[in-house]
């Protein structure tokens, strides 16, 4: 088995194709998982705390993103925008990937959020309330941050599930770690070597951003709140 | 102290209407509040008196009915008066609703900055006033699950005297309490009554009510049906509605009344 690995071939034409991959994909994943999960705890809030009208245009954004595949919605953004009469938008590749997995991720991420608004009990509220608290200053400042500890779980999950369907912006022609392993692939025939050390980059992503999110956690963590020290 | 001198009301609330899933829950409920007043609400569970007190703040919007505070009418639709009346009527809950994710300080601190606009080092420096009043200055730094269920509601009782209410509003305050540590709460109590803090109180410790109450109100099925001075009301042979029940309430767990009766 080990005679199959060429090491000299790993690191003189795999890792620096793959490094320039790697770059390009962490573009990707860490704006999209920042903004991203900004504009999820925006929209959990309208979706919880909105007047009617308001929850229904975010639920039915939710709906229809949730609804649709990414590689579908990634194709709308990149083929589709730009054959739009009236308003003819192009995306460039790295634009409609990023722009693709923002939409994708905040739609999940207020999901999560939206869980955890709905568990903070009512008491919580009135307290507020009771002090002379407007709505919107009781929402960021007493819900909002018990909320997000309690969805931070949950909100580590989808920026995981993110790092592994960043995979899809080769379909756009945005060359990330993925697509890079592709070309080398149809460039050399040795898939066996080139997959293999794109998973294990994407496994270190993975495993970076577990041990990142734990130490968030536990910077977050309040006694008697959440995970118990 | 008695500042009974003073005639007008600082606060009123009229003909209070409520109905809640379709149930009358208050039926045309007034209370009115002169400086130096105790008011207790007693009565059997369900009578309405806890959904009297939200009223009063407006935690529920009563149906029908009108709030005054000294000669001016409260208009609850209004955000700006209602927040107004929300921060001179402070309220104490039964499960004492801390902020979970705040420390002691920061749970007194917080409506100070954010209502009230104060810089972070006044509003702490407040705090720590209103909790070394309360007995809890060592623990401003400690979060609500650290304390223990009596600090936790005077924690709950600094955050509402920061506000400089005019008037107090207690539901329960002790219920949810051991029985051990009903005390420290009660004495505090006693202390804001006894500097002239008007309140506004809920509860079922009949000592306690006996003692620093200037009015007892009665409430059954949503209406006030008896009000009184506690010693008109629990006067021995008085057959009101309030001792009949106040003696049941010690026949079940052997609190209040009869020792004064047996005196007397």
């Amino acid at each position: 088995m080990l005679d199959v690995i060429d090491l000299n071939f790993l690191s003189g034409r795999v890792m620096p194709y793959l490094n320039r991959g790697l770059m390009m994909s962490l573009q990707l994943i860490i704006p999209a998982s920042l903004i991203g999960g900004a504009i999820g705890v925006i929209m959990g809030v309208l979706r919880v705390f909105g007047t009617p009208k308001v929850r229904r245009c975010t639920d039915a954004v939710v709906a229809v993103v949730r609804g649709v595949p990414l590689t579908v919605q990634l194709m709308i953004l990149y083929f589709g925008l730009p054959s739009l009469p009236g308003l003819k938008i192009y995306l460039s590749p790295y634009a409609a990937a990023l722009l693709g997995f923002i939409i994708c991720t905040a739609s999940y991420q207020s999901e999560y959020v939206r869980g955890a608004l709905l568990s903070i009990r009512q008491g919580q509220i009135k307290a507020a309330q009771a002090l002379g608290m407007s709505r919107w200053q009781t929402v960021w400042s007493v819900i909002v941050p018990q909320a997000v500890r309690r969805a931070l779980p949950g909100c580590g999950n989808e920026i995981i599930y993110l790092i592994k369907y960043s995979s899809l912006a080769y379909i756009v022609t945005c060359i990330e770690l993925t697509g890079e392993a592709k070309v080398l692939v149809s460039r050399t025939f040795r898939p066996t070597e080139v997959y293999l050390v794109a998973a294990c980059y994407y496994l270190a992503m993975v495993s970076a951003a577990t041990w990142l999110l734990a130490r968030l956690e536990k910077k977050l963590a309040i006694p008697g709140f959440g995970t118990q020290k | 102290m008695n500042a009974h001198q003073n005639d007008t009301p600082i606060l009123r609330a009229e003909h209070f209407i409520k109905y809640l899933t379709g149930r009358k829950i208050l039926d045309d409920c007034s209370i009115s509040m002169r400086p130096g007043d105790v008011k207790v609400l007693i009565g059997p569970s369900g009578a309405g008196k806890s959904t009297f007190l939200q009223c009063i703040n407006c935690l529920l919007e009563p149906d029908q009915g009108e709030i005054w505070l000294g000669d001016h009418r409260v208009d609850v639709k209004n955000t700006k008066e209602l927040c107004d009346l929300r921060q001179r009527v402070g309220m104490i809950f039964q499960e004492f609703n801390l902020f979970d994710h705040l420390t002691a300080e920061n749970n007194v601190a917080l409506a100070l900055r954010k209502v009230r606009g104060m810089s972070r080092a006044d509003a702490l420096e407040r705090a720590h006033a209103e909790l070394a009043r309360v007995g809890l200055g060592d623990k401003a730094k400690l979060y609500p699950a650290q304390l223990s269920g009596g600090q936790k509601q005077r924690v709950a009782i600094a955050r509402a005297l920061a506000m400089d209410p005019t008037i107090l509003l207690l539901d329960e305050p002790t219920s949810a309490l051991d029985p051990e540590l009903v005390g420290e709460v009660l004495t505090v109590i006693r202390d804001l009554a006894a500097h002239g803090m008007p309140m506004i109180m809920v509860t079922h410790q009949m000592e306690f009510a006996r003692a620093v109450a200037t009015e007892i109100l009665f409430m059954e099925a949503g209406k006030v049906i008896e009000q009184g001075s506690p010693e008109e009301l629990l006067a021995p042979g008085a057959q009101t509605r309030t001792q009949n029940f106040c003696t049941r309430l010690h026949d079940l767990c052997g609190e209040s009344v009869p020792e004064e009766q047996e005196r007397n």
